[in-house]
């Protein structure tokens, strides 16, 4: 075990932990606009209210764990998806700034404008996560200095923009299964009535979704004969996916909660035990790909970094827990709430 | 229009939007910390009530930082790929250090002070308060790091890998085109990078101008409520607060931060500091313009000088040379570059590596102008709380007072942008100094209609926020602290902080 496969590891494992987290605020975005009482609509913001900005930092440090550990891998991304990546950040802007001045003015056209841009803004994120995910797996055209060969126009293709549909399809069901365990009475009636539905419709995206990899994407059949254990952990999320359903039968929300995060991690574990060890995948030529040796940082720096992340990591993860544990329970609007 | 200047233009726009929110809540936080400590420590619900209401202060500003932050975490990626490949050992390993230290400390807690007055003790809501506040800093800190290496480079070497084979390159080895792409700077020694030579004397002069722009926001707002006779008792409280911590970081910057910041530019960067003072010639007796115009033609300011004033200031002495653009960069430096060129060659060649010098003249004069009136504000303030005129809103001589007090919430602002222009056009043509190009950095595959659109977005974007920002913290200072400490409002659990000789003057 060398210092790049811990920092592919670990790259990893923040891009999970924000799939998780910001997964279900970007969840609760997307179904915002299905609920229409505005008693409702504020009960969904204040359940995310008190952790959507530190559910952010997750992405803002996995981008800077990227940096820090494949600043190659970091310049060509961001460089290569310039439009799609403004286009992210100017609707994550508008999703967390609408749920701060929403609550600033009780005029109903104010708050539907509010309303729109949170929702609009949570679904183009998603969308557009799902799409430069999508497109990472699929591999793009990388020149032999690294440089994106493309154009922005490859980046929508087929393919990317499925993976855009169910990563949408993926944070709205997680988004609802957090708000049912965080509402009562009538919002989680509604919210659960939802659920089946929304379980449905993700799992046949995500069935649909990994046929798709396999004929559209030829090196990840290639990988899984190599490495057939895959297959067990593959199957292993969509086990949990299917037990998903049935917790929220029982009325176990939290445990549905852990099964959707279970599946997103086993979703991130797939891809990483695939794709490993490449950073980007070039396609057509496998050769200028970026691989988590020649896209890396010294290994004087990733031993530095990895020692923050062996003080910050316990750090970060008690605040997280900390957090989560003082504000469990039900929402109640109040006063100062959203 | 080019990608270099769009880049430029887009990266300099995002960066001062954000830099208006980021120091206030690193000022603001430390306020929140002296209100709640009082609170705490008199037991007087007064300072409760006041802690609330810049809470909901800070909480807008934070929103949009944040918010506005995100951005930049990406934009080196974005826009500046090739710088990005080239310092991402050093710099991304600081940024990376930003995020898990700072960020996650800023916003765990920052659920706590906004959202737990229900939820948690008040000595625990108090302990969040602490971490938010020290999570500001310490995102200031990395981050000034980051920029300060930029500025004056250290700890690393160069490496050259060809095919995966990384070669050392010598000391002084200067890049070439050929070099964009497969040389980049690695850690040799990461302490060197962290307290690289100038930042320490930069990180001192940042946070304390972001103390200056969260005490003179309280100053302000609470000079509003005296103007108008509103929410009185607590302005004149906050009032308190705010201009002792106002007094506190004015002094210590003009007095103590501002002499060693001129005096490490000086050492590390004497191009910048001839530029800043528009000195052309070496020449004894170097004088000191107050403010003036360069006419870059003929390499001379226009305006009133002290004769011999910036030897002193720099060396302590009258007459020791300040080293002018003419003879900056020095020969040393430029004729490893050109070694097949004249003299007279040499001397068009080193303009190339002027900053553009008026620009720089005069953003770093507005800086000086700007922090010497908010010294002479706070004077003033401290001699009208001694004499007991401040809060005196009959006077009229008080009452112009207050409205220049409730203006001076600008001055730090504008000086803390004015300040950065200086450190930032004043080390052009450099991005990381004397080793790479700003024009080198560019990401090689974004078009200039692609930068074009984006800056249009944010452009929007941060337009139509800046709007509501101000529309909204109108709105809040219109409604004001909650006139008393409502009982509903105060969990019972809090209670007990309250004192009985306070209940009873209440």
């Amino acid at each position: 075990m060398d210092l790049n496969i811990i920092w592919f590891v670990l790259v990893g494992i923040l891009f999970t932990g924000y799939a998780m987290l910001d997964g279900f605020d970007l969840g609760v975005g997307a179904l915002h606009l299905f609920v229409k009482k505005d008693e409702h609509r504020r009960l969904m913001l204040n359940a995310i209210g008190p952790v959507w900005d530190g559910n952010e930092v997750w992405l803002v440090v996995g981008g800077g764990a990227l940096f820090a550990a494949f600043p190659e891998a970091y310049a060509t991304v961001l460089s290569g998806f310039y439009l799609p990546f403004m286009l992210l950040l100017v609707s994550l802007i508008f999703r967390g700034v609408a749920i701060e001045f929403r609550s600033k003015e009780e005029w109903a056209w104010w708050r539907s404008m509010w309303d729109v841009a949170f929702s609009a803004g949570s679904v183009l994120s998603a969308f557009l996560i799902g799409v430069a995910m999508g497109n990472i797996v699929r591999g793009i055209p990388l020149g032999p200095d690294f440089e994106f060969t493309g154009r922005v126009l490859d980046l929508l293709n087929p393919y990317a923009l499925f993976m855009g549909v169910t990563t949408v399809l993926l944070f709205m069901m997680h988004g609802a299964i957090y708000v049912s365990m965080k509402t009562e009475g009538e919002m989680q009636a509604i919210v659960r009535g939802w659920i089946p539905r929304l379980i449905g419709l993700f799992l046949v995206a995500f069935f649909l979704f990994n046929i798709y990899t396999l004929i559209e994407v030829p090196w990840v059949l290639e990988t899984v004969r190599q490495r057939p254990w895959i297959i067990f952990v593959a199957v292993a999320s969509v086990l949990i996916a299917l037990n998903i359903p049935r917790e929220i039968h029982k009325g176990r929300e939290f445990s549905a909660f852990l099964s959707s995060c279970a599946v997103m991690a086993l979703m991130m574990v797939t891809f990483g035990l695939t794709y490993f060890p490449h950073m980007v995948l070039s396609s057509p030529d496998v050769a200028n790909s970026l691989t988590i040796y020649n896209a890396a940082s010294s290994q004087k720096t990733l031993g530095i970094t990895l020692t923050f992340a062996i003080i910050g990591f316990p750090l970060v993860l008690t605040y997280t827990v900390c957090v989560y544990y003082i504000f469990r329970g039900k929402v109640i609007l109040t006063k100062h709430s959203y | 229009m080019d990608v270099e200047i769009l880049a430029r233009v887009q990266f300099a726009f995002t960066i001062m939007f954000h830099y208006i929110y980021a120091p206030l809540s690193i000022g603001i936080g430390v306020v929140l910390v002296i209100m709640e400590s009082l609170w705490l420590k008199t037991g007087n619900p007064k300072f409760h009530n006041m802690a609330r209401f810049w809470t909901r202060i800070f909480a807008l500003t934070f929103a949009i930082g944040v918010a506005t932050g995100i951005v930049m975490q990406f934009e080196f990626g974005t826009n500046w790929a090739t710088y990005s490949r080239f310092v991402g050992d050093i710099f991304g390993s600081v940024l990376a250090a930003e995020g898990i230290f700072a960020f996650f400390l800023e916003s765990g807690f920052l659920a706590i002070l906004l959202f737990g007055w229900n939820k948690v003790g008040p000595k625990f809501h108090y302990f969040a308060t602490w971490m938010v506040c020290l999570g500001a800093h310490f995102s200031a800190i990395w981050i000034v790091i980051a920029n300060s290496w930029m500025q004056t480079p250290a700890g690393f070497h160069l490496e050259r890998t060809v095919n995966g084979v990384p070669e050392i390159l010598p000391k002084g080895h200067v890049l070439t085109d050929a070099d964009l792409g497969s040389v980049r700077a690695v850690v040799d020694d990461f302490w060197a990078i962290l307290f690289n030579p100038s930042s320490m004397d930069r990180l001192t002069h940042v946070i304390l101008g972001a103390w200056m722009a969260g005490a003179f926001l309280v100053i302000s707002i609470s000079a509003y409520y005296i103007l108008r006779q509103r929410h009185l008792e607590f302005a004149k409280s906050s009032m308190r607060v705010g201009l002792a911590f106002g007094a506190l970081a004015t002094f210590l910057q003009i007095f103590v931060s501002a002499p060693d910041t001129a005096e490490g530019v000086l050492k590390n960067q004497p191009v910048k500091l001839a530029a800043m003072e528009g000195v052309f010639k070496t020449e004894p007796y170097t004088p000191m313009a107050l403010f003036g115009w360069v006419d870059t033609e003929n390499n001379r300011v226009i305006g009133p000088q002290i004769p011999g004033m910036l030897s002193f200031l720099s060396y302590g002495n009258f007459e020791q040379p300040v080293t002018g653009l003419l003879d900056l960069p020095p020969d040393e430096f430029l004729i490893p570059r050109y070694p097949q060129a004249s003299p007279e060659e040499l001397k068009e060649i080193r303009r190339g590596y002027w900053p553009k010098v008026n620009f720089t003249f005069q953003v770093y004069h507005l800086m000086i102008s700007i922090g010497m009136a908010l010294l002479g504000i706070i004077i003033v303030a401290l001699f009208f709380w001694w004499r007991g005129w401040l809060f005196n809103a009959e006077w009229w001589v008080s009452r112009w007072f207050l409205v220049v007090l409730i203006l001076s919430v600008l001055g730090p602002q504008i000086a803390n942008q004015a300040g950065w222009f200086t450190a930032e056009i004043g080390r052009q043509p450099w991005v990381v100094y004397e080793m790479l190009k700003t024009s080198d950095a560019l990401s090689k595959v974004v078009r200039a209609e692609e930068v074009l659109a984006s800056l249009i977005l944010f452009a929007a974007v941060y337009l139509l926020l800046f709007l509501l920002f101000i529309y909204t913290l109108n709105r809040k200072i219109a409604h004001g602290p909650d006139d008393e400490e409502s009982s509903e409002e105060m969990p019972a659990s809090w209670k007990a902080v309250i004192r009985q000789d306070n209940k009873l003057n209440h």
